[in-house]
């Protein structure tokens, strides 16, 4: 049923507003996308279907952002990491709930998502990290 | 030669880098492109240069689309030559040296003139901050509050931590590079820094901190290429290319394979090293994208100056600095000649024809004969890779 989806962006963040990441994994090769593809980048097959990824992972990599864009100046500073799940699908975003010095790279982070959805385009909702 | 020469560089031209008040993006192209034609009294831009193509970045800094015909125009170059703009973020213009030299290839034009420019002091830090990043991920970098710094901070925290690198040693490029600027008479900041004075500049990304990014500037600089059998007619010191290189990898530093490595750097480092017939043990002086402090570090690795991880130490042994073997960003590299993006790649190019001409006054590297110029775009997902030889 998932199949009924369209593999699109605008389709991965509405799955984010039912508070879950998805997937788009290739049904020939078994590769799986986060953002979704088109077509799949390993073999090209345009055969998918959605799954739900487990929604815990290890921080890679991660910063604490000063000077913001304009839009994400009030939030400033707000730490930012690389998010890899377990599935191996790799997420960027906003790291919350920790304070920035115990920030750790290799430390244990799920992702968890905000209510709100913004009213002008794009209408998607962010996901952000935070710990167990 | 080392290698085939597959265009001559005739001549090339820099506007003064800086804060240029009042002074737009054509206005600093037309600097750049006088001080070429003026180095080339052979060359009749109206009649000889039969093309233009134009790194420019962003629309948003001057709200202009479709400025190659103004470029074209304000080089006095309408009707003759014809005239596109090529955008691959800060490798704009980087990209348009390598469709330059494509063109003399195709034998359609003998000469082509190739440049870019990018007018950016006239808006604030946060619109600055949300153009360039324009050049990441709209729907995961962009969406979630990246900057270019928060970008380039990733990799550094991820290289620190593999690898053991230090801010210290970040801290030694923007050193070695103030220096090299305050050489530069075109340089955006030409003034010497300390690494006490970077360690303790504010943060703008963590570990990244303000002396370890390069400059917001306005700038515009150029070259005029030929097929290598007219060189002579224009020059009795022509600098050839003999080596391109381009990768491309995800636009989302989330999606490749390294965080510590760009993959784009080491594709277009290995096909420029193969067209050119050398190896990085050959190269006598080179520009690399310093756009940040570790994004130099990481550039020494991708180019095979120094093995994987060992760009901290490199710095540290003083290699890359003017009394080095391996001079680097002689002319004050992005941090400190600045950064008007879309101009970045050409005013490489710009101070390496300097340099194999002996033209480089202060900064001069005696003797080289084989330079190398390294351009990113955006966080990588772009980089070009140029290999020039003394005539």
């Amino acid at each position: 049923m998932s199949e009924n989806y369209p593999f699109t962006i605008e389709q991965f963040y509405k799955f984010v507003g039912e508070g879950k990441i998805m997937g788009a994994k290739c049904n020939k090769c078994g590769a799986i996308f986060a953002p979704p593809r088109t077509a799949c980048s390993s073999c090209l097959s345009t055969d998918f279907s959605w799954i739900q990824l487990k929604n815990r992972g290890k921080l890679l990599t991660y910063t604490v952002i000063h000077i913001a864009p304009e839009k994400f100046q009030q939030m400033a500073p707000y730490a930012f990491g690389i998010l890899e799940l377990e599935c191996g699908v790799r997420l960027p975003g906003i790291i919350q709930g920790v304070k920035h010095e115990d920030i750790k790279v290799g430390m244990e982070l799920q992702v968890d998502f905000d209510a709100n959805i913004p009213q002008t385009w794009p209408q998607w909702p962010r996901y952000f990290f935070r710990p167990p | 030669m080392k290698g085939k020469p597959l265009a001559a560089i005739v001549s090339a031209g820099s506007s003064k880098f800086g804060k240029r008040d009042g002074v737009s993006g054509r206005e600093l192209f037309a600097e750049a492109a006088l001080e070429a034609f003026s180095r080339c009294p052979n060359l009749e831009p109206k009649k000889d240069i039969e093309a233009l193509i134009v790194g420019n970045m962003s629309e948003s800094f001057e709200h202009q689309c479709h400025s190659a015909p103004i470029m074209a125009d304000w080089a006095g170059l309408i009707p003759s030559a014809s005239a596109v703009r090529v955008e691959a973020a800060c490798a704009s213009s980087g990209a348009a040296i390598r469709y330059g030299l494509f063109a003399i290839l195709s034998g359609i034009y003998d000469v082509v003139m190739v440049g870019g420019f990018e007018k950016m002091t006239n808006r604030t830090t946060s619109e600055n901050t949300e153009y360039l990043a324009m050049a990441s991920d709209f729907p995961f970098e962009q969406w979630n509050g990246a900057t270019f710094p928060a970008l380039f901070a990733l990799m550094a925290t991820a290289h620190m931590n593999e690898y053991g690198t230090g801010e210290d040693q970040m801290a030694l490029v923007a050193v070695k590079n103030h220096h090299n600027g305050a050489l530069n008479p075109k340089a955006h900041m030409q003034r010497e820094v300390t690494v006490e004075q970077v360690m303790s500049s504010r943060v703008i990304a963590k570990p990244l901190k303000l002396y370890d990014c390069s400059l917001i500037s306005d700038g515009a600089s150029c070259a005029i290429l030929t097929k290598p059998e007219v060189a002579r007619k224009y020059t009795d010191s022509p600098v050839y290319i003999i080596g391109s290189g381009h990768g491309t990898d995800y636009i989302g530093l989330y999606e490749r394979e390294s965080l510590t490595s760009l993959r784009a750097a080491r594709i277009a480092a290995k096909e420029a090293y193969e067209m050119a017939g050398i190896s990085p043990r050959d190269v006598d002086v080179a520009e690399v994208h310093d756009c940040f402090t570790i994004a130099e570090i990481i550039a020494y690795e991708d180019l095979g100056f120094c093995g994987p991880g060992e760009g901290g130490r490199f710095i540290e042994s003083g290699a890359p600095t003017l009394d080095g073997y391996l001079p680097i960003n002689t002319s004050g590299g992005l941090k400190s000649k600045g950064h008007p993006v879309g101009a970045t790649g050409a005013a490489q190019l710009y101070e390496i024809f300097l340099q194999l001409t002996g033209q480089a006054e202060r900064r001069q590297v005696d003797g080289c004969e084989i330079g190398l110029s390294h351009n990113l775009g955006g966080s990588g997902a772009t980089c070009i890779v140029h290999i020039y030889q003394r005539g």
